[in-house]
């Protein structure tokens, strides 16, 4: 009875997998003068290092994750306290926080064009009328990239919240009013108690919005197309955009598994990292 | 004091209905696009409806364009079918993996899952190969087919459909199905009388969530077909590509994109977080 979920994964999940390996150790493009596969060792891998712009969009992605990540976990966390507390219509304003993530990451890259097409979006008109800002999201990449990063926080901030909603209503009441009781600082009931029950949960959520702002496409795409020039060309826009049509398999395979590996790597390291420094202060 | 100022109910709601604008303004701007008329679209931008100058147009000419209704009907029937074939091949194996000492039974659950945790950017252009050059019978090949998306999207759904429904099933008595095995039932009757009825509430669930993740689904979708198979979300990243971009169509098909998530919201709210964090966080 497992077999056919077995297969399918294997077909669509493994195999794939497995191809990309053998397909990024071969020169193959389809284009070229000679559109068979050859062997080519770990040329490819040799060429990646030393390529340009591929270096720029994997900076780029970092620099995406590590601004998106910091954000959403800040703002999710004040969120999650207020959710905390008990007020009328609580309900209804969590559904309405929840609606972005159920949205196709294409159509919030729809909504977020709208929102900023110079002349019809009400951005660039209110940040030109109060602000005096030319806001025009084709011109400025660091516009463009500043808006990315917003559009992402407007729509994951709310899993983080959830999240961290779920994991502050685990943590015990007893301990808490003890350490009132005690007269201890809220900051240090926050360090010594409240975080640590957090954990868990807090990790698993940094651990899947990592995974989830490495690989970053359709929205982005929606939104600026990668640009202006490459200012918001993330990995997967890269592999999608460039490396595809130019039907360079071998470059492109190689590429992905690389990708493929960073993220593994960023993973572990960050698990790593989280866990020694628990070690460490013990 | 200060303090309570900022802990009361009143503040609180308010600041909630801060956010809850914040979170609706963009969407409620994209329907006010949606409905404007043409001539009405640039100036100054104004959040509040003119009933006057509404107008149901954008929707006529999409809703009419054969084209676009091709690519919903497309959508339907990938996301349905892959809901409906996600949720039956989950209750089984989620039924075997609850009920059957297995050899390497968390290794085989982990792997299931890490299937859903890969990007699916690196796994786009095996695919490709693959669906172009090696699943092909003569003329055909799986490349620009429904069945090859809905075969694609078991990759994020199954893993998904799987975990959730293994919660259901180990919640269920394992003595209701050993007391029908004892009066002689076959395994396939266990499932059909005692299993399905009992999970019907989860099975549902998992569908409806399986069904909006097949629907949002854009990349796979985009890559793997070009004429035949296009869905509404291919459809209406194709409306920017097109010189002269037609805002207020664009914002009518993005508010029938987001339609079916949005209705469903209430029902599945408390799954999303479960759903979203592979079930480490429970919402």
């Amino acid at each position: 009875m497992l077999a056919p979920t077995l297969f399918i994964l294997f077909i669509t999940g493994f195999v794939p997998f497995l191809y990309v390996l053998v397909v990024s150790f071969f020169d193959w493009n389809t284009f070229a003068q000679n559109p068979e596969p050859q062997f080519a060792g770990v040329n490819n891998f040799r060429r990646l290092v030393f390529d340009e712009a591929f270096l720029k969009s994997v900076g780029l992605t970092l620099k995406f994750t590590f601004f998106v990540l910091v954000s959403q976990l800040v703002i999710g966390f004040a969120l999650a306290k207020l959710m905390m507390r008990n007020f009328p219509l609580k309900g209804l304003f969590r559904t309405v926080h929840t609606l972005p993530l159920m949205i196709a990451p294409i159509a919030v890259g729809a909504t977020w064009r709208l929102m900023t097409v110079p002349g019809l979006g009400p951005i660039p008109h209110f940040m030109g009328k109060w602000f005096d800002i030319s806001y025009v999201l084709s011109r400025f990449p660091d516009q463009a990239f500043a808006t990315v990063v917003i559009m992402d926080i407007w729509h994951w901030t709310p899993l983080v919240t959830l999240t961290l909603l779920a994991g502050l209503s685990n943590v015990p009441e007893e301990p808490l009013e003890q350490a009132r009781i005690d007269g201890a600082r809220e900051w240090r009931i926050f360090w010594d108690i409240t975080l640590p029950f957090l954990k868990p949960v807090l990790l698993t959520t940094i651990f899947i919005r990592l995974m989830d702002a490495l690989r970053t496409v359709d929205e982005v795409w929606m939104l600026t197309g990668g640009g202006p020039g490459a200012a918001t060309r993330f990995i997967g826009l890269y592999i999608w955009k460039i490396v595809f049509p130019k039907t360079d398999y071998g470059y492109g395979s190689a590429m992905s598994v690389l990708t493929l590996y960073m993220t593994i790597v960023l993973c572990w390291l960050l698990y790593v990292a989280m866990t020694g420094m628990k070690e460490n202060k013990k | 004091m200060n303090r309570g100022f900022f802990h009361s109910k009143t503040v609180t709601v308010i600041f909630w209905l801060c956010m809850s604008m914040l979170t609706l303004v963009p969407i409620w701007w994209m329907f006010l696009v949606s409905v404007k008329r043409r001539v009405d679209l640039f100036g100054a931008p104004s959040f509040f409806l003119d009933v006057s100058s509404m107008t149901w147009d954008n929707y006529a000419v999409v809703l009419g364009n054969p084209v676009f209704r091709k690519y919903m009907f497309n959508s339907l029937v990938v996301a349905t079918s892959n809901a409906v074939l996600v949720s039956v091949l989950a209750l089984l194996a989620a039924y075997a993996m609850s009920r059957y000492k297995l050899p390497g039974k968390d290794n085989i659950f982990f792997w299931v899952l890490t299937n859903r945790m890969a990007p699916p950017a690196v796994f786009l252009l095996p695919l490709f190969l693959l669906y172009t050059t090696v699943f092909v019978v003569g003329d055909w090949s799986l490349f620009d087919t429904r069945i090859g998306l809905i075969l694609l999207y078991c990759v994020f759904n199954l893993p998904f459909a799987f975990w959730l429904l293994q919660g259901m099933v180990d919640g269920i008595p394992q003595e209701l199905d050993e007391a029908a095995y004892v009066d002689g039932a076959s395994t396939f009757y266990v499932l059909r009388t005692v299993i399905f009825p009992l999970a019907r509430p989860g099975l549902a669930v998992t569908a409806i969530l399986t069904w909006v993740f097949a629907w949002n689904e854009y990349l796979f979708a985009s890559t793997l077909t070009s004429v035949h198979a296009r869905t509404i979300t291919t459809g209406l990243a194709e409306f920017v590509t097109v010189t002269g971009t037609n805002w207020g169509q664009l914002a009518a098909v993005a508010v029938l994109t987001l339609l079916p998530a949005a209705l469903v919201l209430a029902l599945v709210q408390r799954h999303i977080v479960a759903g979203l964090t592979f079930g480490a966080v429970k919402g």
